[in-house]
């Protein structure tokens, strides 16, 4: 009796969980079929950093109801297992269009397999992935070798227009290596070393942080006492790589002449950008998270029977505080710097 | 027939049943809530067990090293390893796609060696053990190498891709295409993996041994056991399945690096313990754990079909779960014992 008595309650108890579990998802399962709507699955990489969460937002605004999508998104949580899960969901959902944000450039080619077999276009964005070319419809992404590009240029265009004649020792603070950006970023800065005749004191990996960045610059300092540039490829690494020229009793800022050493970031996240607006960090060149606008029209282009340019870029600002240049010019293109005071900074939406 | 014997094998029934019920509940209420958006499709069922192929097996593994009161938490580093010995094998040594994964499965033959002599025969805890062998498997796998490794071998891509399909069952979507449930043959491996450890478990001497030392490793030693060497076995024969299951996730990903399968080994124990089997040992099955793998896909495919909902959701419903199944072994445990002392 006491046994029945006890399973009885026990399959309650289940029953009361199970019914409470499915109960989240019913509500908001319902006329999610809607034929009207275009369905758009979207794998994001995670929540890992402001940039992400940005990109995360701005897809998801342009991708509203209101809009005639249906957007089913999916956070992988920064694991590759899992963003292969979601687009085989994806496919079993049958959905219009799949949109990946991809953690890593390798091991594609199975899932996007399977996704044109079902006939899903794929839009890939951010980065790359090594699968073959047919797998997928286009890609966008930020031209990170161009961003690099423009950094150094308007290093040069600086130091010109500064009249400056003395050496250039400068030191490359790299990001992850193998992530995309970083190749991209260290590429121009070694070409550009070269071909304007710096002085490159070191090149190590900073791995995108601020703890690491200011410990990779802290023992950079003490080989090397004549830093006058640091080119940081994030501004994560510039916060570190700022605590650790201060901690080292040297002096950040725009006057190389005077001993100050000047700080090259990208990503314009707020934080960078309130740092640049200070003036510490000399130029900040954008990294455009802001997909969603661009990925919208992009889908509607194929709804209507359009067709995509495989590679696509999205375009990138450069932001400075120091009035000195205005635009740099980057293999016969004329990019243009803008000026950054603080109610252009309260305007950005991330 | 002893007191003991009759009570364990009344919990692993019930234990099980329950899993069985939850699994079958769950899914249904899936085809339910998700029916229109194709939740009811045989590939999202098949897509459990391709996605979840290589935890399956590592899962079935530690259902055997939880039965016999062990823990192995290395697993998730050791498949990190796994993977990236593979791709360094393959893609830096020019290896072939077969001589590489036997020199895996090898190395996780001695892999599991080392850590069961520690634990069998220093007497070592296996917390303690396996944990060393976590961070020693993490940091080999980045020694290794620190960049992606992607594999294109073209013979482990064409066996990882050779796509089974089923002649019948197809639906028709909306792009027009006719497709046809598939599976890949590492499904097919992660089964055969679950089926033979089922029957070595429950039919042969080294099997009924393992349960007897979970059970009561005292009375095992008393019974004629030789319990250092069963333990010895286990590990080993563990370190050989993790290694099949981390052939298997690369198969499914294809690219390694060392960050690979983080946190893998908490999915598995997840598994293994929704899946009926006592942290205390001597209770399990591997249907069970193959079941509560399943149970963790259902979640995940729920909060991908819902679409709106954070994927963190998948971790709090597995703590349902989990703290579900726990309270249920344990009033199980209070309640055979009251039985056994009136």
């Amino acid at each position: 009796m006491k046994t029945r008595a006890l399973a009885a309650g026990l399959w309650g108890l289940l029953a009361i969980i199970l019914l409470s579990a499915c109960g989240a998802p019913a509500e908001t399962g319902e006329g999610v079929s809607d034929d009207s709507l275009i369905t758009v699955g979207f794998s994001q990489v995670g929540a890992e950093s402001d940039w992400r969460t940005s990109c995360t937002n701005s897809v998801m605004e342009a991708f509203s109801e209101e809009n005639g999508f249906n957007l089913i998104f999916s956070d992988a949580q920064q694991k590759q297992e899992n963003q292969i899960k979601a687009v085989r969901d994806f496919i079993s959902q049958d959905v219009d269009y799949i949109i990946i944000d991809p953690i890593t450039e390798s091991g594609w080619d199975q899932s996007l397999k399977e996704a044109s077999d079902a006939g899903i276009p794929v839009i890939l964005v951010d980065r790359a992935v090594d699968a073959d070319e047919s797998l997928y419809t286009a890609a966008i992404g930020s031209d990170f070798e161009l961003e690099g590009k423009k950094a150094c240029a308007y290093l040069k265009a600086y130091l010109d227009k500064m009249s400056y004649k003395g050496e250039v020792n400068i030191v490359d603070i790299q990001g992850t290596i193998g992530a995309s950006a970083t190749i991209g970023r260290s590429k121009a800065f070694d070409d550009a070393a070269k071909k304007y005749g710096w002085n490159v004191l070191a090149q190590e990996t900073g791995e995108f942080t601020q703890a690491k960045g200011q410990e990779v610059m802290e023992s950079i300092l003490k080989r090397h006492d004549n830093v006058n540039v640091v080119y940081c490829e994030n501004d994560n690494e510039a916060f570190g790589v700022r605590d650790a020229i201060e901690s080292a009793g040297k002096k950040v800022g725009n006057n190389i002449e005077k001993g100050e050493i000047i700080l090259l970031s990208f990503d314009t996240t707020r934080a960078g950008l309130t740092e640049t607006l200070n003036g510490t960090i000399l130029v900040n060149t954008e990294c455009n998270p802001l997909y969603g606008e661009r990925l919208a029209s992009m889908v509607k282009t194929l709804e209507e029977g359009g067709t995509l340019e495989k590679h696509t870029y999205i375009d990138e600002d450069q932001y400075s505080a120091n009035e000195l240049v205005k635009s740099v010019t980057v293999d016969g293109k004329t990019y243009p710097v803008t000026i950054l005071t603080q109610e252009i900074l309260d305007e950005r939406p991330y | 027939m002893s007191f003991k014997e009759l009570k364990t094998f009344d919990i692993n029934k019930s234990l099980i049943s329950i899993t069985i019920l939850l699994f079958f509940i769950m899914y249904g209420a899936g085809m339910l809530i998700f029916g229109r958006q194709g939740f009811a499709k045989p590939q999202v069922f098949l897509n459990l067990f391709i996605n979840n192929a290589g935890l399956i097996v590592i899962s079935a593994s530690m259902t055997m090293v939880m039965i016999i009161g062990g823990i192995d938490i290395s697993v998730g580093a050791l498949v990190a390893m796994d993977c990236m010995i593979l791709g360094d094998l393959m893609m830096n040594r020019g290896w072939s796609a077969w001589s590489s994964m036997l020199a895996v499965v090898i190395l996780g033959i001695i892999y599991g060696l080392t850590q069961g002599f520690m634990i069998a025969y220093l007497k070592i805890q296996p917390f303690a053990v396996t944990l060393a062998g976590m961070f020693f498997c993490r940091g080999m796998a980045a020694v290794i190498s620190s960049e992606v490794i992607s594999i294109t071998n073209e013979s482990f891509v064409n066996i990882s891709q050779l796509r089974i399909s089923l002649p019948l069952l197809g639906t028709l979507n909306k792009h027009g295409k006719m497709i046809y449930p598939f599976i890949y043959p590492s499904v097919i491996v992660a089964f055969a993996v679950v089926v033979l450890m089922f029957l070595m478990l429950r039919y042969t001497k080294f099997g009924r041994a393992v349960y007897a030392i979970g059970g009561n490793e005292n009375a095992a030693m008393f019974m004629g056991l030789n319990v250092r060497r069963i333990k010895l076995l286990t590990y080993t024969l563990d370190g050989f399945l993790v290694s099949v299951g981390g052939i298997l996730f690369c198969m499914n990903t294809m690219s390694c690096f060392s960050d690979q399968a983080k946190g893998l080994e908490m999915d598995a124990i997840a598994g293994t313990v929704i899946g009926g089997t006592l942290l205390s040992g001597g209770v399990g099955n591997v249907f069970g754990s193959l079941l509560g793998c399943m149970i963790r896909g259902t979640a995940e495919s729920f909060i991908s079909f819902n679409g709106s909902l954070s994927s963190w959701w998948v971790k709090i419903t597995t703590a349902v779960l989990l703290s579900f199944f726990i309270i249920i072994q344990s009033c199980m445990l209070i309640f055979n014992n009251r039985k056994i002392s009136c």
